[in-house]
């Protein structure tokens, strides 16, 4: 996908990887994840990339310019990451720090104080309510922001080109 | 550090490997779609990087019912839920901008946009 | 033409079904999976393959732009609403134990109504952006002739 340049195969493949990527997290059982990666990963995403390919180029034309240093600064970037990820805690580890300090107390309360079994969409709008209004604002400032790029008359390209 | 405990972290590894590669896409190439679709790749592996330490072998996911001890981390999938959409946000507004540059200067590749006066002859 | 009525005829057959998954996943949050985000994305993606496969014009007469544009702050407003409501009862902003008298009871319904203005404004944000894009494309084929 990184290599391709017909950007309309590019978006099916990103809609195919986003269908994998919400298959490993239900293995790795976040369920509520899953779902959402899946409507918007492999759904929404994807329209709006067509969307956005028809009214413009599907097309990439030849890049100029050399790939040495981006691949340099990737290769070390990620030496970099992966040296500092030596020292996690191995995979499936119960006795993790994540799993230490406030994840027991919402596993072992959340039934009783909010008379909701399920337990991230306990956590989301009630324990963490304010990050989900904060979300909620980011959304709605999205689809204000699209609306206003997007819904006035197409005005002249500035140096006259095209007609 | 013996070879056992490298080898216990190689899905870690492969979170960064998936992670480098949406980098290197938003690095090299000058094809504005392009790159908002690198970064979509590079968003998805930051979503497994969070969620991969949270599970727990033998868990279940973290909703509470009856017969079930033990679940899986329900932090991290929170994080995440809000990551997913306000990424998806991010992706319609600057797929709404590369349209509009399109229409503007007539490409959407940032190389011909560095250089408009050799482009306009 | 032969394949155009096969998509059309599964679509038509579709889309209750898909409304309805969207409704059931925003209701059964609470039980299983599920919550006003992966609601208010499905139920847009309901209208946008309607739109795709029956024309923009058809998916407007059903949910007109005017319509779903006034929609998406109204979720927001009654997730802050439902702040404020705690706090005219004397709580803390966002404290759902002021809703009813039994803390438990009142977080339980603090919870169903906040992920309601959750799906309110991402199922408005969503369809509002395609429609957007949609809208656009019209544009341009309109100039060009």
């Amino acid at each position: 996908m990184v290599l391709q340049r017909s950007l309309v195969a590019v978006a099916i493949l990103g809609s195919v990887y986003s269908f994998l990527a919400a298959t490993v997290l239900m293995v790795l059982d976040a369920v509520d994840v899953a779902m959402t990666e899946a409507a918007v990963g492999a759904g929404l995403s994807t329209v709006l990339i067509l969307a956005t390919l028809y009214l413009t180029k599907p097309f990439e034309s030849k890049s100029r310019r050399s790939v040495i240093l981006p691949l340099v600064i990737t290769i070390i970037v990620g030496g970099v990451i992966a040296w500092g990820t030596i020292g996690f805690p191995s995979f499936g580890d119960p006795m993790a720090p994540i799993q230490q300090h406030i994840s027991p107390y919402y596993l072992a309360n959340s039934l009783r104080e909010t008379k909701v079994p399920n337990v991230v969409t306990a956590v989301l709008a009630s324990y963490r309510g304010y990050d989900t209004l904060g979300e909620t604002t980011v959304i709605f400032t999205a689809g204000i922001g699209v609306l206003m790029l997007l819904s006035r008359r197409r005005f002249k390209p500035i140096n006259n080109k095209s007609e | 550090m013996t070879g056992n405990q490298v080898l216990l972290q190689l899905n870690y590894w492969l979170i960064i490997m998936i992670m480098m590669m949406g980098f290197y896409v938003v690095l090299a190439h000058s094809n504005m779609i392009k790159k908002l679709i690198g970064l979509g790749i590079f968003q998805t592996s930051v979503y497994f990087l969070y969620v991969v330490p949270g599970k727990i072998i033998g868990g279940t996911a973290p909703i509470i019912a009856s017969g079930y001890q033990v679940y899986s981390n329900p932090l991290p999938h929170v994080l995440i839920l809000t990551a997913i959409v306000v990424g998806v946000a991010t992706l319609a507004l600057g797929l709404a901008l590369v349209t509009r540059i399109n229409e503007a200067y007539g490409t959407i590749e940032e190389n011909d946009l560095y250089r408009p006066d050799e482009w306009r002859q | 033409m032969k394949q155009n009525s096969i998509i059309r005829i599964v679509v038509k057959l579709l889309m209750p079904f898909i409304i309805l998954f969207a409704l059931y996943v925003q209701f059964h949050g609470d039980l299983g999976p599920g919550g006003g985000f992966q609601a208010g994305v499905i139920m847009a993606g309901a209208v946008v393959i309607y739109s795709l496969v029956f024309g923009l014009a058809t998916a407007e007469a059903l949910i007109s732009l005017p319509v779903v544009r006034s929609l998406i702050p109204i979720g927001v407003l009654i997730y802050a609403g439902v702040g404020l409501f705690s706090l005219i009862k004397g709580r803390n902003y966002l404290d759902y134990s002021a809703l009813h008298a039994e803390a438990a009871t009142g977080q339980h319904i603090g919870i169903f109504v906040v992920e309601l203005g959750v799906f309110i404004t991402v199922f408005a944000s969503m369809t509002a952006i395609f429609y957007a894009f949609a809208e656009q494309q019209k544009q341009n084929e309109e100039d060009s002739k």
